[in-house]
């Protein structure tokens, strides 16, 4: 039931992408958003597409498996496209009732849709490509530099990886509960809106309880190890840049000099 | 009354890069009023394959059939299924999430949309069944010891009075005097009701006692279903799957390999210590004080 939700899941295979280093991944995905919305040309936009489909392929990742994450997003994008679509003050195209469509409407409505879905795809992939430790590992490198300001970098860090933990456990969790509520003939999908809600809670509440167990348990666990934050702590394995990892900052440099060049200087 | 299982096998994942048959080619019968033991090694399959048995996970290939009637058909009532296959899962206490114990255990007949007399005098006799004193109805579940909430949460479905009762590892993190307690107790729900107890276990000291059947899994087979004493003649091909036969039938075949004419099918306390007297043709001189020790050794 809530496997279907593959946004911020982690896609178990070996492939380029999963080999590179998590900070290089992270600074091409903060760079590949940048170029998004930098550029305002059709290829520009091409180009990002481009570049996303091969970054896919280097992935060994499947297709379908990003585009069902984008399900959960549908919603938004939706949204986003009918209100740009009427909302945009310009020429008329068409009018409908007392909504006209103009030109710029069309224009902006494509563009948003074209940002939101390269840009989802584009985040989806990294944490397809990198599990979560990784992933804050990598932060915690990158975001080194404020601690200076007194940011306790380590501490954040730590705490987005536990959240992210203990998203696929809750998940889990849930399932759990809800067959468990199932099997003494619980009922989650008919009724109206109040009846529904209403319904969840013999599910939130056990979630909860769950929820304030683990947490208790880990820090009893944290605990029990003398974990007192990040003060001169080491790393099992810390972060090292390959070869690769200086190619792919290459590449990354290159195509976004060149998506700049290209999508901010060339008309249409 | 008899849920069938027909081939069924069922497959984790089946569309990403590690697909998992967690059940292959499964066929088992659950009649009326039986005593099942469900054993496997963790990752055998027990869970998956008790999920089945209400209808909460459909099988990949295969059929179920309730009744003669395949459960997975359009328009088979699910929810009467669920009531008549109650099915405890593992750790049914966090589950709970009622004020108190007695509203809980009336969640289950309350989904059934039962009149409101008829849903209390089931909760009372469920909480009976499970032997939670009264005093303790008004009560928070979460304020129970941890042997109470499970036994409450297991009168949760016992309210809903299924023919067939599942438990999923009911004894699992409970301490031995917990579990020797719902163990007796189910054993002693089962005698008075008549329905029929699936008891999942990874543990043949557990089920061997109680059990009339067995039916082990390993790896998403089944590998043997008969009565307690055929399955245990297995000795190997279990230890083999990561099982341990009971104590005493381990005992028995040792006694007998070292030249002892035992009766090896022997499964519990009483059936070993007649059949070890026996084998020394009755030289044994202190009964009484024979059974104390080898009580208290079982217990070890």
């Amino acid at each position: 039931m809530l496997r279907d939700i593959t946004l911020g899941q982690y896609y178990q295979t070996d492939s380029l992408l999963h080999r590179l280093d998590s900070r290089v991944k992270l600074t091409a995905t903060l760079l590949f958003i940048i170029s998004l919305f930098l550029v305002n040309n059709l290829w520009g936009y091409v180009m990002a597409a481009a570049f996303l489909a091969v970054c896919i392929r280097l992935s060994h990742v499947p297709f379908r498996y990003m585009v069902k994450g984008m399900r959960t997003i549908l919603f938004l994008l939706l949204f986003a496209l009918v209100f740009n679509l009427f909302l945009t003050p310009g020429t008329p195209v068409v009018r409908l009732w007392k909504l006209t469509v103009t030109k710029e409407g069309i224009r902006m409505a494509a563009q948003i849709a074209v940002r939101l879905v390269l840009l989802i795809i584009g985040s989806s992939l990294m944490t397809l490509t990198t599990t979560p430790n990784h992933l804050t590992d990598g932060l915690e490198s990158l975001m080194k530099p404020l601690k200076k300001l007194r940011v306790p970098v380590h501490e954040v860090a730590m705490m987005m990886s536990i959240a992210l933990r203990f998203i696929p456990i809750l998940m889990e969790e849930t399932d759990k509960i809800m067959k468990a509520q199932i099997a003494r003939g619980a009922d989650f999908e008919s009724g109206n809106l109040i009846q529904r809600a209403k319904a969840m809670v013999p599910l939130l509440v056990p979630l909860f309880i769950a929820a304030f167990r683990r947490a208790n348990d880990l820090a009893l666990a944290m605990e029990a190890r003398c974990y007192r934050g990040g003060e001169g702590r080491t790393k099992m394995k810390p972060l090292v840049y390959q070869r690769r990892d200086y190619m792919a900052y290459a590449v990354l440099l290159l195509y976004f000099a060149a998506v700049i060049v290209i999508g901010r200087i060339l008309p249409i | 009354m008899a849920l069938k299982l027909e081939h069924v096998t069922y497959i984790y994942g089946a569309d990403t890069q590690l697909p998992v048959r967690a059940l292959d080619d499964i066929c088992l019968e659950i009649p009326d009023g039986q005593f099942i033991g469900l054993i496997g090694h963790t990752g055998s399959g027990k869970s998956t394959l008790v999920q089945h048995l209400n209808g909460l996970i459909r099988p990949s290939q295969g059929r179920i059939t309730w009744n003669g009637r395949d459960i997975w058909e359009a328009g088979f009532p699910k929810k009467e299924l669920r009531s008549s296959v109650g099915l405890v899962f593992q750790y049914p206490e966090h589950q709970l999430f009622e004020a108190d114990v007695f509203s809980d255990v009336c969640f289950g007949p309350n989904n059934l949309g039962l009149p409101r007399e008829e849903v209390q005098k089931r909760a009372r006799r469920a909480l009976e069944l499970v032997g939670i004193p009264e005093a303790l109805y008004g009560q928070s579940p979460f304020e129970l010891s941890g042997g109470q909430k499970r036994r409450a949460a297991i009168a949760g479905v016992l309210a809903m009075e299924p023919k067939i009762l599942v438990l999923d590892e009911p004894t699992a993190g409970l301490d031995p005097k917990g579990r020797d307690e719902i163990l007796g107790q189910i054993a002693g729900l089962k005698k008075e009701t008549g329905i029929s107890v699936v008891l999942v276990s990874h543990s043949m000291e557990d089920v061997a006692n109680y059990v009339e059947r067995i039916v082990v899994m390993s790896q998403g087979h089944i590998l043997f279903d008969g009565e307690p004493r055929q399955v245990f003649r297995h000795k190997r091909e279990l230890e083999e799957v990561g099982l341990a036969v009971p104590q005493v039938t381990d005992i028995l075949h040792r006694l007998s390999a070292a030249g002892f004419a035992v009766d090896t099918d022997a499964t519990t306390v009483p059936e070993a210590r007649d059949t070890i007297l026996k084998a020394l043709g009755g030289k044994w001189d202190g009964p009484a004080a024979g059974r104390g020790a080898m009580g208290e050794k079982e217990k070890c």
